[in-house]
């Protein structure tokens, strides 16, 4: 942890507790901007709820996320309803369960994401139903938006398409890019390459790496398929029963033994339980 | 997902005997009281007698009906869902028809009266048959876009014909200074009642809304002062055509008839309130396909689809909501106004659950979200009935018939296409 005011994201002594069950126990971690950082840990482990933390679904029980936001200085994220730290904060999520908007079309989906911009052009929809030249060039700002996106994640060709009827990798796709319609400083991506094919995930690592390197966006990444996470991440979180047990490089994370233990030793983690337990 | 699994979850035989076993169990408790004793009359005296077979008759068939409603349910259900799930798989096809039927349909509703002239009840028919189309283009926005359910709409319907009968007969407004006042205290009662059920959903949302426009019911009966109470209001000024009344020529200022050398008939009124309402359904309909590509369009359907996704992409889906309430009732509310200008009277009873239901029933069976749609079943829901009354008692029951017919045979309503509000130039749909 070095210089706290380089970090993007500041999450201090998190701790989420449902009843007697304490999904994130104390967790502090810096997210820096511009770089991927993944957040990996066994089923359970804590990570969604995580996530939901640091969007505002859910209120975090003890602790802070502070959002160091370049034109909105300090936003403490925990505070936040979960609009507005999309709107305000710029930390977009997407959902490990795919949540898209099935009976809309991809570009629909798309332009819904950038609902906030279109609705002040629209000066709640009155320029909007006048069809005045300040909506028009936002509404085709909106669009021109959305096509990069798509022919960026090359789903152009479906644009038209209801998102419902479209196969699960490509329906990943559609709900990263919509999430990046909301021009998000911090991306966080639940699971992006579960259900994808090995093509598919390789693409996936490409996009990640262009979205931090040449849009420089922060990336947060919960996932399972270390294929993407060792190649891509530049920081790794270890995350088992809500305790951080490592943190550091791809290269020191595969070699922690807590780590290693914690992915292998299946009997070990139940013993660890019990012993929390009591 | 998990409401997908829960649906096609297969119920086991033994959770369906427990479940029968319970309605036997209620059968038996109210049974008891109601069939299984009953007074005798003994010469004067009353004796309570039992009859224990009755009783056993009873409890057998609600305890084997149950099993086998059950199972047809769960037929019905299953093939439902295969169904959905093809129909959600077919790719959309360009309906060109659709449009030019919709241009004819519009044509015929700009001559129906010129037409039916010597016919007052075709285009008294033809009137109400556009006060459901506005109304139900009205609770499509609430219901259809937004996917609020909303049991309650009639209410607003009553705030608008309310707000016209009393500003008319207390200060003299007119039709035309009303419709707006009229429109815009039906929003606010929208957001009132948006407000407290915002974070309702489904069947939930459904009950408070029942319960608003029964509460507006209740207080328009028993308020006398305010509203006269169960006896409405009477006398309500009519329409005027731009200043000329719809009178017999009399010697106090020109009248529609003497103003164009016509001669005075009771037709011409008939003939404007029609075209009248014509006129607003149609600034409705221009109004909603309108709000449609606007952002608050898009919004609402995007809210109706997935309210969490909703908030991670920044929207405040509180103001979403509310805005398809205040919008909705708004439209309910002129809608009102019109029919109090109509009749001339006004009471509570125009404006009960069934009414509701009605609407709801357009939206439902014109396909949810489909403009066109609530057209057709709003002129089938009100020439059916019109057209059984040589059925006398019996009209509702066809009328019922017909409307599970059309339901079985179009699940998603007449009309379940859904056209995309927004699409990218030069890419196949
Ligand atoms: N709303 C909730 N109420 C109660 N318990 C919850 C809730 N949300 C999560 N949990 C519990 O918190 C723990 C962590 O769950 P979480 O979903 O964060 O795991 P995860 O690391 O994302 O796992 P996976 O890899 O399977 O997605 C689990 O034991 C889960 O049951
Ligand atoms: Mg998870």
């Amino acid at each position: 942890m070095s210089n706290q005011q380089s970090h993007l994201l500041e999450v201090k002594n998190l701790t989420m507790r449902f009843g007697g069950l304490t999904a994130i126990n104390d967790l502090s971690l810096g997210i820096e901007g511009g770089k991927i950082t993944s957040i990996i840990g066994p089923n359970g482990a804590g990570k969604t709820t995580f996530f939901n933390c640091l969007t505002g679904f859910y209120k975090p029980t003890t602790g802070s996320v502070q959002m160091n936001h370049p034109e909105h200085g300090a936003l403490l994220l925990e505070k936040m309803p979960s609009h507005l730290v999309a709107r305000k904060a710029s930390v977009v999520r997407t959902f490990q369960n795919i949540r898209l908007f099935p009976n809309m079309t991809v570009l629909e989906n798309l332009i819904v994401a950038q609902h906030n911009a279109l609705q002040k052009a629209s000066h709640f929809s009155l320029a909007g139903l006048l069809g005045l030249a300040s909506y028009r060039q936002a509404s085709e700002a909106a669009m021109e938006k959305a096509e990069m996106w798509l022919t960026r994640l090359k789903l152009r060709d479906i644009a038209n398409m209801p998102t419902g009827n479209l196969s699960y990798g490509t329906q990943r796709r559609v709900e990263i890019a919509r999430a990046l319609c909301v021009d998000p400083l911090l991306i966080c991506l639940d699971e992006p390459a579960a259900g994808l094919n090995p093509r598919e995930s390789a693409e996936l690592n490409d996009l990640l790496l262009y979205l931090t390197r040449e849009h420089h966006k922060g990336v947060m990444l919960i996932e399972h398929d270390m294929n993407v996470v060792m190649k891509v991440s530049d920081h790794i979180c270890v995350l088992n029963f809500g305790n951080k047990i490592a943190e550091g490089t791809p290269e020191q994370i595969q070699n922690n033994p807590e780590v290693i233990k914690a992915y292998l030793g299946e009997e070990e983690i139940e013993d660890t339980t019990e012993e929390e337990a009591a | 997902m998990t409401t997908f699994q829960a649906r096609t979850h297969t119920v086991t035989l033994t959770e369906r005997l427990k479940d029968a076993t319970n309605v036997a169990l209620i059968a038996i408790l109210l049974g008891i009281p109601m069939i299984g004793l009953h007074t005798v009359d003994a010469g004067g005296k009353l004796m309570v007698a039992t009859r224990w077979p009755w009783l056993l008759a009873f409890v057998a068939t609600m305890f084997f009906g149950r099993l086998a409603l059950q199972f047809a349910i769960d037929q019905f259900k299953l093939k439902r869902l295969t169904r959905q799930r093809t129909r959600t798989l077919e790719v959309a096809t360009p309906r060109p028809w659709l449009k030019w039927l919709g241009y004819g349909l519009l044509g015929f509703s700009l001559v129906l009266p010129i037409a039916f002239s010597d016919n007052r009840y075709v285009v008294d028919t033809a009137t109400t048959v556009l006060i459901y189309v506005m109304l139900g283009w009205g609770l499509n926005v609430v219901v259809g876009l937004a996917g609020l359910l909303d049991l309650g709409y009639v209410a607003f319907y009553a705030v608008g014909a309310y707000s016209y009968a009393l500003l008319s007969t207390q200060f003299g407004w007119n039709f035309w200074e009303t419709l707006p006042v009229a429109g815009a205290l039906a929003a606010l009662f929208g957001i009132l009642l948006g407000w407290p059920t915002l974070r309702l959903r489904g069947d939930y949302l459904a009950i408070v809304t029942l319960g608003f426009g029964e509460i507006i019911r209740v207080i328009l009966i028993n308020w006398t002062e305010f509203s006269g109470g169960p006896n409405g209001i009477g006398s309500i000024e009519r329409p005027s055509f731009f200043g000329l009344p719809f009178k017999p020529d009399s010697d106090d200022g020109a009248t529609f008839a003497s103003f164009f050398g016509l001669e005075y008939a009771s037709e011409h009124r008939v003939i404007f309130l029609y075209y009248l309402i014509l006129v607003l359904a149609l600034l409705t309909n221009l109004f909603i396909a309108r709000l449609r590509k606007l952002p608050v369009g898009l919004a609402w359907e995007a809210v109706r689809e997935d309210e969490v996704a909703c908030k991670a992409l920044g929207m405040n889906v509180t103001n979403v909501k509310l805005s398809a309430f205040a919008i909705g009732a708004m439209l309910g509310g002129f809608a009102g106004v019109f029919f109090a200008a109509r009749q001339g009277f006004i009471s509570p009873e125009s404006f009960v659950f069934s009414e509701s239901a009605t609407i709801l029933a357009i939206v439902v069976l014109g396909g949810m979200g489909s403009q066109f749609g609530v057209v057709i079943a709003a002129s089938l829901l009100v020439i059916l009935p019109e057209l059984g009354r040589d059925f006398s008692e019996y009209r509702m029951l066809l009328f019922g018939a017909a409307m599970i017919l059309i339901m079985v045979w179009k699940p998603g309503g007449l009309i379940s296409r859904r056209e995309p509000s927004k699409v990218l130039a030069g890419v196949e749909k």
